[in-house]
């Protein structure tokens, strides 16, 4: 039993469709359309970079982005995940430790080039002293707490 | 140019970079006028995608003025104004010909089981994204559509992700005229799927979300029942009750980053050893009733994740998900947004200049201020 309510809701059922069954898109597959790799091939982009690409394919896609290619140690373990295949931890866990060492490789080349990074600003506290001040102040000073026991408690050790 | 810059985890800012440029038959530069960032640009922020690299510029959502083009375009001249699809395609591989846009074969060299996107990682393909004064659209003679002289900016920017992924989500869910639907997330998708429910005749539609602002939002924008789960002992024992014997129909608007249950959120968004939390797909698999359909466009990372998948099988459910097909979806969207059913601007909360990129993504990602969708705008917009 459908309340009447409901339709009166704005473009209630106008895109109801009895055959949109759990199949589609799929079913726009046409016969004649090609299999496996066989599509005529858009013109291929020239690397002008290093473009590492999944071992589930034969080589690059036409298209690709030339953004921050692999270098550095990061670098190096991009290019070990990139020998193992999109379905092997070996793949994505090197690469999530690349991205933390990336952004420490970040700001060693922030400081190579005279810049430094205003990591205060880019964590965007400002906003979350705007609008979050309690909150956000109450989690600095427990940060602080815990790292100030830290520090004191490493320091009562080294003395004794 | 001006560009958002990625640094690390929780860590961007606006930064002079060099302009992009031609680099294929097919490209155009085209330069931004209007860039959002999306709830799933707070999956790369928070570090939870692999292969996001420091430098990279984020942005898949995003409309703009074309600059430069290619010499087999045909289809676009300088001084356009288009809308640019999050997925980049081809239009000629096996998947674009079925209409499969999100999975074109063409646009990604990293993985096999996604197609390329605008500033979405090296796992979507290294592409630089919007969030910039300028950016490259690789087949340019595919994705971008001319913004119809009638359509406002604002709806054109959301057009580009956020309604099509809405829609795709109500639609992947085969929803039956009467049929009730549980939204699972009430953020910009998800208020946008329970609006598109509607569409294909939902009997009644529920969303469920963690934060009371955006329920009452989604109350008014959808218009739809909202619960909050953090007054649910069990979010799973309220819908059954709800519901009878479980909803119809049930959508994972949440995707990795899923608050709710202790043991997702340390696995999957603090140790980071699955693609996610999926505690709104768990909830969304036990909730939908025997032969349901559970319909997802929340996005997970690529390693495995941890869902009840016995009750798959034993409830005979069928599960849908996929990125958005833009590009197949705009015809008809543009129809919807003419008409005034659908109002996507009214999502936007928030502007920011691009030089404010830093506090933009810290507003969004802390939920603060009310915000339910952010909008940048570069200096060289106007």
């Amino acid at each position: 039993m459908i309340p009447e309510d409901y339709k009166k809701v704005p473009g209630w059922g106008v895109d109801a469709d009895p055959k949109n069954d759990p199949t589609y898109p799929m079913r726009l597959r046409d016969p004649d359309l090609p299999r496996g790799l066989s599509w005529k091939r858009p013109p291929l982009q020239v690397a002008t970079v290093e473009i590492l690409h999944s071992n589930e394919r034969p080589g690059l896609s036409a298209v690709f982005g030339e953004a921050s290619p692999p270098k550095g140690v990061s670098g190096v373990l991009r290019r070990y995940a990139f020998r193992h295949s999109e379905s092997a931890y070996r793949h994505w866990l090197p690469l999530m430790a690349a991205d933390r060492i990336g952004a420490i490789e970040g700001i060693f080349e922030d400081l190579g080039t005279g810049r430094v990074p205003n990591i205060i600003k880019e964590k965007g506290w400002g906003a979350e002293w705007k609008f979050n001040r309690k909150a956000f102040a109450t989690r600095i000073l427990l940060v602080t707490a815990v790292a100030g026991a830290g520090a004191l408690a490493a320091w009562v050790s080294i003395r004794d | 140019m001006l560009a958002m810059d990625y640094r690390g985890a929780r860590r961007v800012r606006a930064q002079q970079k060099p302009m992009p440029e031609i680099q294929h038959p097919r490209d155009v530069i085209v330069r931004v006028t209007r860039s959002c960032i999306c709830g799933s640009d707070l999956h790369l922020y928070n570090g939870a995608v692999p292969d996001t690299r420091v430098g990279t510029t984020f942005g898949h959502e995003f409309t703009g003025i074309v600059e430069d083009t290619g010499g087999a375009i045909t289809s676009l001249k300088r001084g356009d104004h288009v809308l640019v699809p999050f997925n980049i395609a081809c239009g000629q591989c096996a998947f674009c010909l079925e209409g499969l846009f999100g999975n074109c074969h063409e646009s990604n060299p990293g993985a096999t089981a996604v197609g390329g996107i605008f500033g979405y990682s090296h796992t979507t393909g290294g592409h630089q994204g919007g969030q910039a004064e300028y950016v490259r659209v690789p087949f340019a003679d595919v994705g971008p559509m001319i913004i119809p002289p009638d359509i406002e900016p604002d709806n054109a920017v959301m057009l580009t992700d956020v309604v099509p992924t809405g829609y795709q989500a109500a639609e992947m869910a085969g929803i039956q005229p009467g049929d009730t639907v549980v939204v699972f997330g009430a953020g910009p998708i998800g208020i946008m799927a329970a609006r598109c429910a509607w569409l294909f005749g939902a009997g009644r539609v529920i969303v469920v979300d963690e934060l009371d602002y955006r329920l009452d939002f989604a109350r008014q924008y959808a218009p739809c029942e909202v619960h909050n789960f953090h007054t649910m002992k069990d979010p799973v024992l309220f819908i059954k009750k709800a519901t009878g014997l479980g909803a119809d129909v049930c959508i994972d608007a949440v995707g990795a980053e899923a608050a709710g249950r202790a043991m997702q959120s340390v696995l999957g968004r603090k140790l980071k050893l699955q693609g996610g939390s999926s505690t709104a797909l768990h909830w969304a698999i036990n909730s939908v009733r025997k032969g349901g359909v559970v319909s997802v466009v929340g996005v997970y990372g690529p390693t495995a994740t941890m869902v009840p998948f016995g009750n798959v099988v034993n409830k005979g459910i069928t599960i849908r998900a996929n990125q958005a097909s833009v590009k197949r979806l705009l015809p008809r969207l543009v129809e919807h947004v003419r008409s005034g059913i659908i109002d996507p601007k009214a999502l936007i909360t928030h502007r920011f200049s691009l030089e404010d990129v830093s506090n933009a993504y810290r507003i969004f990602s802390s939920k603060l201020d009310g915000c339910i969708k952010p909008l940048l705008i570069p200096p060289t917009a106007e």
